[in-house]
């Protein structure tokens, strides 16, 4: 296999962890997830942020047109 | 040097320096935790008492750490609010907060999980877990009185207070949880504290908790900005950004 | 000195016109250790055993109930905007009320102290352990809990939130008192624990006001 300093026999024996496969690979998913929502909350709040301002530098716009037509 | 130190907390130049560095800061930080936790899955051995389950550790251990120190961090930010009126520190208050208690919540989770194959139970009232659950708790408690104040001029001053009084306790806390434990501990020693480990075990664990802290800060900065786009949105450099986007 | 001695002097008086403030988390406290003989059984053995920490925990409890009326009277009525901008000292004022608070409800809890012992099955070793824990630790919890009390002084519904603010901060005291108890019991010797409580009390005594007054501070400047 890849490397002799590997620690298992085969694919199978990595997913297994030796009977402790299930509290292995659940922790290191959970993980996996908290810190993926860690990235993708903020990233979607800076839309929203992003979206929501050039919105109202547009109303901005349109009032001051209709200001000038007036 | 006041004067460094105000510019320094400038929401304006906190944005335009971290702009240039979050993408790479969270690349790198990326890349850290996958090679520390490929590491920690293939190349660590396992332990002679707990097997395979100790590559949990990998996550635990530096959870744990960054939690606590989250939670410092967020009080010396909350300290310079109160002394010097930064206001980016009272930004920095807030935005820790939520990271902070998802990073203890991990921690807590992934303790109980490596407790299951470890010990045989779901959970444990051992020190480590307990005193984390109270720090679970100082978080909910300054993101609670946040929600609370949402409206209020106030609120970040009162929430500085509480992260102060949190800080001042929490070592009294720690303290009072690990004497506790030691008056009802029923086994004789504590599985998860580890005596000395040989190099190829807390290497590992040196990088998954480095990587952990780069996360932390990529994140922070993320949620820094967008709380600062949100405080200035009026200022004239802000609807600059926006324009460009 | 003056504002200090009126101050509590005024709060005996508005409370004893309406007793029922106080009563109400002597009345809880009382409910919460009967709920556990209901819950648990009725072995006396069995509750001896972990009596201290119920009847603490009931204590907690009971002390979180009263501690949200400790500052909300006063800023409904605007009197606490006064004493916050008057010259008088903030720290001063916040004594007053913890004293008045731990007269209203930390005392007369060390005082139903034998009723519980009788409801749970404490000998007499545990009784005066328990009821001298409670005398030490109860002024403890009126000043970390009046700091909760003064950060959602504005808020309409501060009560719950005071209890997820301050239960933290409640976690110590509870382990030493727990375990005085505990150790009293057992015949070992307690002065160590009483040292410890008395640590906390005197700590909290001059670091928890500076807390409370900031938050008032803060409350009072909208």
């Amino acid at each position: 296999m890849v490397g002799g300093a590997v620690r298992f026999e085969s694919l199978s024996d990595f997913f297994h962890m030796g009977g402790h496969g299930v509290y292995i690979w659940v922790a290191y998913g959970l993980t996996m997830v908290v810190l993926a929502a860690n990235i993708w909350w903020p990233v979607m709040v800076r839309r929203k942020v992003i979206r929501s301002g050039k919105l109202a530098m547009l109303k901005v716009i349109n009032s001051q047109k209709l200001e000038k037509k007036s | 040097m006041f004067n460094w130190l105000h510019r320094l907390g400038s929401s304006k130049i906190f944005f335009e320096i971290s702009g240039r560095w979050q993408v790479s800061l969270l690349s790198l930080s990326l890349l850290m935790l996958a090679g520390g936790s490929v590491w920690a899955l293939l190349f660590v051995p396992p332990d002679y008492q707990q097997g395979n389950s100790v590559r949990i550790m990998y996550i635990h251990v530096p959870a744990a750490i960054l939690a606590q120190s989250g939670y410092v961090m967020m009080a010396g930010a909350a300290a310079i609010f109160l002394i010097w009126r930064i206001k980016l520190a009272d930004i920095a208050v807030k935005c820790i907060a939520p990271v902070g208690a998802s990073i203890t919540f991990l921690a807590l989770v992934t303790g109980a999980i490596w407790g299951k194959p470890t010990w045989g139970a779901w959970w444990v009232w051992d020190a480590r877990l307990t005193s984390t659950l109270v720090l679970f708790f100082l978080y909910v408690g300054v993101i609670a009185l946040r929600a609370a104040m949402e409206r209020q001029a106030s609120a970040g001053r009162a929430c500085a207070i509480l992260a102060l009084v949190g800080v001042v306790n929490l070592p009294v806390i720690k303290f009072s949880v690990e004497w506790w434990y030691t008056l009802h501990q029923p086994a004789s020693f504590s599985l998860m504290e580890k005596p000395a480990m040989p190099a190829e075990m807390w290497l590992p664990l040196l990088v998954m908790v480095f990587a952990f802290y780069l996360f932390f800060f990529a994140i922070l900065i993320l949620r820094i900005r967008n709380e600062i786009l949100v405080r200035e949105k009026n200022a004239d450099w802000v609807k600059r950004w926006l324009e460009v986007r | 000195m003056n504002l200090f001695f009126a101050s509590v002097q005024r709060d005996l008086l508005v409370h004893f016109r309406h007793p029922s403030e106080v009563l109400n988390p002597l009345v809880f406290f009382i409910v919460v250790i009967s709920l556990f003989p209901l819950g648990i059984g009725p072995e006396p053995g069995q509750l001896k055993e972990i009596a201290p920490g119920i009847v603490w925990v009931a204590a907690l409890l009971a002390t979180l109930m009263s501690m949200d009326s400790m500052f909300r009277s006063d800023f409904e009525d605007g009197s606490l905007e006064q004493v916050v901008l008057s010259e008088q000292s903030t720290f001063t004022f916040v004594l007053a009320k913890v004293v008045s608070h731990w007269l209203l409800s930390g005392l007369p809890l060390v005082l139903l102290m034998p009723l519980a012992a009788l409801l749970l099955f404490l000998d007499e070793a545990g009784v005066w352990a328990l009821t001298l824990s409670l005398l030490l630790v109860s002024p403890t919890l009126s000043l970390l809990g009046g700091i909760g009390a003064a950060l959602t002084v504005g808020l309409p519904r501060g009560g719950l939130l005071v209890t997820i603010l301050v239960m933290p901060f409640y976690v110590p005291v509870l382990v030493f008192a727990t375990a005085m108890v505990h150790a009293a019991e057992a015949g070992s010797d307690t002065i160590g624990y009483v040292y410890s409580l008395l640590a906390i009390l005197f700590g909290s005594l001059c670091l928890a006001p500076i807390a409370t007054a900031a938050a008032l501070n803060l409350a009072t400047d909208q």
